[in-house]
């Protein structure tokens, strides 16, 4: 050390401080580059689905180191690492629900392996996670909206009956059947994706995306009156009078 | 010296060539161990280590993590860290007292990569090329911790083609083969050794956790040099001999004691007159100087 410092003090000041100044903006443009390419590979595409128990994807960016322990712990093919040129962050652990959804394994082998909590071991029961959300992204082809009975998202969902429902509506068409409508329940989809891979069309007509991209959410203002009065237990205003419903057609 | 004469050839005259090659052996048998140990997974199912150099798992019990992947995520705002604290621990403790640069030349995958650069700059005698301060490696590491902080991700893990190299070899390499591909080039034409000996952030991170490191290698038996200049052609950190070899170092000691050492024992191999050994270096003091030579013994 002291030898550099020696041989240092053998260069002319002005050397000393360009030399210093030149580094300095090296590597400030260096750093700035690097943040920025960083910011832009941020966003994850749509098909990308991080694994269970992952944090929120700007918290998951900053605690991933990319090690591949939750790869190689996950019994299915599901977990991959993304590769130089992918549109995913190099070297972060990814899936893609309609080539392998996740399993969703009870003991959660992915979690426990993550050694830096970027997988939150907080998550112990795997109907908790949250990996994305399953969205009817297409009506005009779903079978079920035409009235068919394919049912094969509700069947093979691991939360059947809680994560997918079929709602039973009126079919307009034949005008004496009924439309089973696949009805997605964010409350318990954990967003594993074996809808997606199911789906029996070429293209799927149900998707996992990311919940950000799915989830509308009502403004902070609004209130649902018969919410409200349910919670109340009785009508909001008093004394309030009740009309008649003006139905179609002149019904009574 | 001079030019028609191959480096190293005093050397296996005096000492055979296995005894002239002895550490380059090693460290080659030591990197590709450490490949077969990763790989051995994925290609053949068996699982000594899990994960790969930024954090594995060995045996399903030791947990080995990269301390300067786990700064960035400090600095990046994760600061819950689990098991990959005790890793990155264990790892800092080893290379403190191993030295930190011997992940350089016996570990990262990198190092056959710029070893084989200079190998093919040194056949088609191309020129130095662009040879900045060793010391812009620190301010590339600052420049990545730098950015983690900024971004709140880990900015540099998008490019580092170190981990990308390591990564790419076990999980898949993509397009990671452009990366190893750049830093091949840019030793072979822009910079001679220019990747390990001055850009590289995980060579400089690791470099100051050894600065104290008690291995090293000594100039033990420097009266005996020739000044064939033999250990410098080799080196791939030349700087760091001098203050040894010359006694030019603050203490006058033979101890090689720059943290840009790479321990990865060249000199040693290329010494015909057995200057250079490993040794401890605070025990110094107390340990009386061998009088043979243990240099170059073959075993």
């Amino acid at each position: 050390m002291s030898t550099i410092n020696r041989e240092q003090a053998a260069i002319p000041r002005r050397r000393v401080l360009s030399a210093a100044a030149g580094t300095a903006c090296g590597v400030g443009t260096f750093a700035l580059m690097t943040t920025l390419f960083a910011g832009q590979a941020r966003s994850l595409p749509v098909t990308a689905l991080r694994p269970p128990g992952a944090r929120p994807e700007a918290e998951f960016l900053s605690a991933c180191i990319r090690c591949g322990l939750c790869v190689r712990d996950c019994p299915y093919p599901t977990l991959d690492l993304a590769r130089f040129g992918e549109e995913v962050p190099l070297g972060t652990p990814y899936f893609v629900a309609r080539d392998v959804p996740c399993e969703m394994c009870e003991d959660i082998p992915c979690v426990k392996a993550c050694p830096t909590g970027a997988l939150d071991p907080e998550l112990t029961n795997i109907d908790d996670a949250r990996m994305g959300l399953a969205v009817i992204t297409d009506q005009e082809t779903c079978l079920n909206y035409q009235g068919l009975r394919c049912d094969v998202c509700y069947r093979v969902c691991p939360s059947m009956g809680k994560a997918i429902t079929l709602d039973r509506r009126h079919n307009a068409r034949t005008q004496k059947h009924a439309i089973f409508i696949p009805t997605v329940h964010s409350d318990a989809c954990t967003g594993c994706g074996k809808c997606e891979r199911a789906c029996v069309l070429e293209k799927a007509a149900i998707r996992v995306l990311p919940r950000h991209v799915v989830k509308g959410q009502i403004g902070d203002h609004y209130r649902l009156g018969w919410v409200e009065k349910e919670k109340k237990g009785k009508a909001l205003i008093d004394g309030i009078v009740d009309l008649p419903d003006r139905l179609p057609g002149g019904a009574p | 010296m001079s030019p028609s004469i191959h480096t190293g050839a005093a050397a296996i005259a005096a000492k055979g060539w296995l005894s002239a090659h002895k550490w380059l052996i090693l460290r080659r048998l030591s990197q590709f161990g450490f490949m077969s140990l990763f790989m051995a997974g994925p290609l053949a199912g068996i699982w000594f280590v899990k994960g790969n150099l930024n954090s594995s798992l060995t045996l399903d019990t030791l947990p080995l993590t990269d301390p300067l992947i786990l700064l960035q995520t400090f600095l990046a705002g994760h600061a819950v860290a689990d098991t990959a604290l005790l890793g990155a621990g264990i790892v800092a403790v080893f290379y403190a007292l191993v030295g930190g640069r011997t992940y350089c030349a016996f570990v990262c995958p990198m190092n056959l990569v710029t070893d084989a650069a200079r190998w093919l700059s040194k056949r088609l005698n191309l020129p130095k090329g662009w040879q900045p301060n060793r010391n812009l490696r620190l301010w590339v590491l600052g420049a990545v911790l730098l950015s983690a902080a900024l971004s709140g991700a880990l900015a540099w893990e998008y490019l580092n083609p170190v981990a990308a190299l390591h990564r790419g070899l076990i999980f898949g390499m993509g397009y990671t083969w452009t990366l190893v591909l750049a830093v091949f080039l840019f030793d072979l034409f822009v910079s001679r050794r220019g990747w390990c000996g001055h850009l590289c952030p995980t060579g400089a991170f690791y470099g100051l956790v050894g600065s104290f490191s008690p291995l090293r290698v000594s100039a033990k038996h420097r009266e005996a040099c020739n000044d064939c200049m033999d250990c410098f052609a080799v080196c791939p950190e030349p700087h760091v001999i001098s203050p040894a070899l010359r006694g030019t170092a603050p203490d006058g000691g033979p101890m090689i004691r720059s943290r840009d050492c790479t321990n990865c024992g060249r000199c040693i191999d290329v010494c015909a007159e057995n200057v250079f050994a490993f040794d401890v270096r605070y025990l110094k003091a107390k340990i009386v100087t061998p009088v043979s030579p243990l240099a170059g013994t073959g075993h």
